[in-house]
Formats: structure tokens, C-alpha cells, sequence
């Protein structure tokens, strides 16, 4: 899929259940389920938190945004990978979702 | 950040004046203003409601009843996701003597169950003062949530955040020229209590008069630092 890998390599391989997009992190909260990939251009520390209350397979920050090394060290932390997508949220989402299938 | 730590470095820095937006709670409220009276400081009751749309919003109370009814509304409207304190960090009630009296289960994190118009609506039935908080923000600031300023979003004032060029910020958003702003420190830690504040022209440490204030009316205002 073309994505930067900003935290995680070696955690690339673990299982994915599906996606998830959201910008709200309440709606994330609420909603989103263990091993999903998290689709979103929020880019604080608080996403890697919430991907880890969840259990998310990994957050993808759209539109080529870098989170910044607070970020990232939290990300290591709680083991979430990073990753960025050049492209627009529809588009990496319609990526993400033919793959799959 | 206990309710005595907060007092204490309040008085340290002469303040007069304190509200304690906790962020969805209410809980600690009451112990404030106890131990803000001993000291000679004013506690004015408050909350920093998060909308659904994770807009921040200061909301200002005066008397124990409405404080009871919000803190019912705030209960209610709260979504129930489990807190993980180790992620999201604790949440306690606690007494004077900092011993912990209540551990909050659900997280406080998330968006209530209430826009930000019902959110004004609900706080102004309480006859309480609604402020949305660091409105220039990019993290759940009024602007950045929602790009822009609803129309007819009935509000009191708006805070800005204190790292902000006040001057700046109102010229590039002409539709704050007529409301008041206000400044407050936002303190997440103990030693920030007080890096800003804002002052307030009024007679008396009165909520009417704070209310007058921030109405700008009868030569009542809110004066930036």
C-alpha cells in the first residue's frame, strides 16, 4: 500500500481485522474494535493512547502528517505501529478496505 | 492537582478568584471552595465540558444546586468507556487530607452525549455562564472542531488560550471583536496554576457581578493580563 513506517517495523505482520476511520477520538472510543487499523489525520499523543485502550492493529496518519517524536516514543511504548499514507483519508480507507476483502 | 494543592498554590500566587474546570466532573467542587473560603479565595463552581463534537467548553456555576443538577446531566450524558488508568490516567475524588475517596470508572475523556448548542442551552438553564475553552487551539479548540463559529451559538464569552497573540487572533476571527474574552492558566500541573489570569472589574466577589462582567455591562469587565 505505500505507507511510511514511522514506528513498528518489527510489529508489521500482526494480524489485522479491519479498519476503522474517525477524526473524533470519543467516536474511536466507542466504536472501534480490537485489531482494526485506525485511519485518521489526528496526530497527538492521545490517538497512540486510545489505539492502545483498544487494542488497534495500528494507526495510519493520512495526508503525508508526521507525528513527532513524543508521539512516536509513546507508540513505542505501548507497542502501536505508525504509519503514514501520502494520500487523502477516502483514498487510503478504499486502499485499505480492497485489500481486504 | 488535589483540591488543597490547587488552593494553596492559588493563595501562593494571590489569586483572588479561582474556577476549577475539571474535565466532565464536577466531583471536587464543593472541597474547593471549602478550602478556598479558609484562604480568603473565591471559588467559583465549573466544568470543562467536552461536546460530542470534542469542541472544550468552560461552563460557570454559582450554588450547590446547580452544581448537583450538572453533575446529574454530566453522569448522564457520559459515554460508558471503561477507564485504563495506566492510558488515561486516574481518576479519583478525593478529601482534604488527599485520601481517596471515589475512583471514577468510566473515562472522562470521550465527547458527552450533547452538542455544543445543547451544551449552551443546558448550562444557560442552569443559569450558568457557557465559555467555549481555547477556542484557538488546534486540539479541541471551537475553531478547529468546527472550522468555524456557529451561527446563533449563544455564548458568554470565549477563552483563548494563553500562549495566544490575543490581537492577532481576534483580527484573523472579526467575530470575537464583540464578545469578551478570558485567559486562564489551563493548568494540567500544579506549578501552572496562575501563569495567566485575567482580571475583573467588578464590586464585589459576587456571581452577579461576575456575570456582569463578563456581560461587559454597567462598567463591569474582564480586563486581560
Amino acid at each position: 500500500m505505500n505507507l511510511q513506517v514511522f514506528q513498528g517495523e518489527k510489529e508489521l505482520d500482526r494480524e489485522i481485522s479491519g479498519g476503522y476511520v474517525s477524526d473524533l477520538l470519543s467516536d474511536v472510543m466507542g466504536h472501534a474494535r480490537e485489531g482494526e487499523v485506525w485511519i485518521t489525520l489526528q496526530s497527538h499523543a492521545n490517538v497512540v493512547a486510545i489505539a492502545s485502550l483498544k487494542d488497534l492493529a495500528a494507526i495510519v496518519m493520512v495526508k503525508s502528517i508526521v507525528p513527532d517524536d513524543q508521539v512516536l516514543k509513546k507508540a513505542a511504548e505501548e507497542n502501536i505501529p505508525v504509519l503514514g499514507s501520502p494520500e487523502g483519508t477516502f483514498e487510503t480507507a478504499g486502499k485499505l478496505f480492497s485489500l481486504l476483502r | 492537582m488535589s483540591p488543597g494543592n490547587i488552593v494553596e498554590k492559588a493563595a501562593e500566587r494571590g489569586l483572588q478568584i479561582i474556577a476549577v474546570t475539571d474535565h466532565n466532573h464536577a466531583g471536587h467542587a464543593r472541597l474547593t471552595r471549602k478550602l478556598g473560603d479558609d484562604k480568603g479565595i473565591w471559588v467559583v463552581y465549573g466544568v470543562e465540558l467536552n461536546t460530542k463534537e470534542e469542541v472544550h467548553c468552560l461552563a460557570f456555576f454559582d450554588t450547590d444546586e446547580q452544581l448537583d443538577l450538572l453533575q446529574e446531566e454530566l453522569d448522564r450524558m457520559l459515554p460508558k468507556v471503561p477507564n485504563d488508568p495506566l492510558l488515561l490516567g486516574h481518576q479519583v475524588i478525593v478529601d482534604e487530607r488527599e485520601q481517596i475517596l471515589q475512583n471514577i470508572s468510566h473515562s472522562l475523556v470521550p465527547g458527552l452525549n450533547l452538542e455544543i448548542s445543547e451544551a449552551a442551552r443546558m448550562v444557560h438553564d442552569l443559569d450558568g455562564l457557557f465559555v467555549p475553552a481555547h477556542v484557538d487551539r488546534k486540539t479541541n479548540g471551537l475553531y478547529a472542531q468546527l472550522g468555524i463559529f456557529p451561527d446563533g451559538l449563544e455564548v458568554d464569552a470565549v477563552e483563548v488560550s494563553w500562549r495566544t497573540d490575543v490581537t492577532k487572533f481576534v483580527e484573523s476571527h472579526p467575530e470575537l471583536s464583540s464578545l469578551t474574552l478570558i485567559q486562564g492558566s489551563d493548568a494540567h500541573f500544579i506549578q501552572d496554576v496562575g501563569r495567566t489570569y485575567c482580571n475583573l472589574m467588578m464590586k464585589e466577589r459576587s456571581f452577579a457581578e461576575f456575570r456582569k462582567a463578563f456581560k461587559g455591562v454597567q462598567r463591569r469587565k474582564v480586563i486581560l493580563a
